[in-house]
């Protein structure tokens, strides 16, 4: 036994990463019986992950959960160390002098590609670029897109392929007193995109939209949602998977879809939602011209059905293709990875690996799960891990552990600039000045630069 | 629109909900869950976490489930926030096996 969590001898546990399942980690641990104190370490130097940066600017409901993690962030065995890179301005030894565990919660930060010729032309992006780009993420902003184009192909049916559609269906007027990135508000206003095309491989009963997103796009002011009607002619399969009373929200996106199958346009702007299409070849001189599809059809046992090939092909002519067909954690120096998965090993949250230096390494939300589940998702997931650490604590290294005071002690010698939790709430009170005259809730600085001279650090 | 508790939650209150909730928005008393529908995001991540598919969003409610949308705002004022699972009420396996979800 040791005397660690108590007065004497506190846990002192490093969280790499600030989004959801960071800052969940760390209420867990501020809430336990043991005495703790947590640092949370951010490569950028603004906290929230993608709370801040993958949420929808024109979903603000969803991004109060800040102020949750901004309550955590007050407790005074809490601190953000912010704007420090794991693996460049420390690495896994040096936690290990410092703390005496590290949890992981740097999720899933790159995107999966189709695996089809073509996919590298210009016009051609991963999702997780379009949203960093409209979100102002520093990573993100310079990029360009093209909006010339009269069409835009998404591929994939998931919500992150929703909220892409959202945003390019969306007028400015809808956009403008959102926290959107005024560089992707302004190169929005000037697109000619009318047509939007949302590609699922499967079918009306497999998508796996949640109700009220899919509800939602129905109920824009300047595009109207269609649905081939014939794709909601099902097999009987798909008629016993629908009435599976285990998943009430099949039938309810399946009532949405007969509605947008009926829709008549009227609005200047389309959004068509297909199924049973599955991308095969993109098309062009260095720009991407025309997308060739391969319409599937469903094989196998309900509930497990996968889509293959027909060998029919459909064409769609367009300059822009968003795809969104999965997400990969980036491996961490010193940690195993799956690169397969895009995670890291673990057993209920402790990472499968055999030396660390002494330093007991964990992992929650999308590192150790994988890219699944909705921002509560990761409170249970880092309440899990939590719960596999403080297990663990009579078999950690009884010796005391300096925690933030030698940690920031040595970025600086570093002259690593660190953010704390004070520092970014000056940046937090400048974005939100920026953004009253313009009506907006912020206006996000989107340069490390920007974010640096407002805190003040 | 918020996300509220309805009917299958009494005599079960299997509170998983609880866990996937970020914002604390759930209350409880010793029959069942209500939603405080001013703290909900309608973030949905309670809706696939509960075993008997209690939660719903406003939109999705049927004409004898509205009614469920008052108590949640009512109770969830004068009952104590609840953030960690607690023991099922006896008997939700078996409502849960009545009601075709086990």
């Amino acid at each position: 036994m040791n005397n660690i969590g108590t007065a004497n001898n506190p846990l002192r546990v490093a969280i790499v990463g600030s989004g959801p399942s960071g800052f969940y980690a760390a209420e867990a641990l501020l809430q336990s019986e043991h005495t703790t104190e947590v640092d949370i370490l951010e490569r950028l130097p603004v906290p929230y992950g993608l709370v801040r940066y993958g949420v929808a600017p024109d979903h603000p409901r969803l991004k109060d959960v800040a102020d949750t993690y901004a309550a955590i962030a007050r407790h005074p065995r809490f601190s953000f160390i912010g704007n420090v890179s794991f693996g460049t301005d420390f690495t896994l030894k040096e936690l290990a002098d410092c703390y005496h565990a590290v949890i992981f919660a740097t999720g899933a930060a790159t995107d999966r590609k189709l695996g089809i010729a073509g996919e590298d032309l210009q016009g051609s992006h991963a999702a997780t670029s379009f949203v960093g780009w409209y979100n102002g993420h520093p990573d993100y902003r310079d990029l360009e897109f093209d909006l010339s184009g009269e069409s835009a192909v998404i591929i994939g049916q998931g919500n992150v392929a929703i909220d892409v559609c959202r945003i390019l269906a969306k007028s400015t007027d809808e956009l403008r007193k959102t926290d959107i990135a005024t560089h992707a508000l302004d190169a929005l206003a000037e697109s000619r995109i009318r047509e939007i095309h949302l590609i699922g491989r499967r079918g009306p009963v497999q998508a796996r939209f949640t109700t009220k997103e899919l509800r939602e796009l129905g109920q824009l002011s300047e595009c109207d949602p269609f649905v081939d009607p014939d794709d909601l002619l099902l097999s009987e399969t798909c008629k016993s998977e629908l009435s599976d009373v285990r998943e009430p929200s099949r039938p309810r996106n399946f009532e949405i879809f007969r509605t947008f199958a009926s829709r008549r346009q009227e609005k200047p702007k389309c959004c068509r939602v297909h199924f049973f299409l599955s991308p095969r070849e993109a098309r062009g001189g260095h720009r991407l011209e025309e997308l060739v599809l391969e319409r599937t059809r469903l094989v196998g046992a309900a509930g497990r059905q996968e889509a293959i090939g027909t060998g029919k092909t459909v064409l769609i002519k367009t300059g822009l293709m968003i795809r969104s067909v999965g997400y990969s954690g980036l491996p961490l120096e010193g940690v195993p990875f799956d690169e397969k998965l895009g995670t890291v090993p673990n057993k209920d949250g402790r990472a499968t690996m055999t030396s660390s230096n002494g330093l007991p390494v964990y992992v929650t939300g999308w590192i150790k799960r994988g890219p699944t589940g909705l921002i509560g998702t990761n409170r249970a997931d880092s309440m899990a891990t939590v719960a596999t650490l403080l297990a663990d604590l009579p078999n950690f290294s009884p010796h005391h552990k300096p925690g933030r005071q030698a940690s920031v002690s040595l970025l600086a010698q570093r002259s690593v600039r660190s953010v704390s939790f004070h520092d970014w709430e000056m940046i937090d009170q400048a974005e939100r000045a920026r953004g009253l005259p313009l009506g907006k809730p912020r206006e996000k600085f989107t340069r490390i630069s920007e974010m640096l001279a407002a805190s003040g650090a | 629109m918020p996300h509220v508790v309805t009917g299958n939650c009494s005599d079960c209150r299997f509170t998983d909900c609880v866990l996937v909730c970020p914002v604390a928005c759930f209350h409880g008393d010793d029959q069942r869950m209500y939603i405080d529908p001013i703290a909900c995001v309608d973030c949905a991540a309670c809706v696939p976490a509960c075993p008997v598919h209690a939660i719903n969003e406003v939109a999705d409610l049927s004409e004898d489930q509205i009614m469920w949308v008052e108590i949640n705002a009512e109770r969830s004022n004068s009952t104590p926030v609840i953030r960690s699972k607690q023991t099922p009420l006896a008997g939700a396996e078996e409502r849960r096996a009545a009601l075709g979800y086990s």
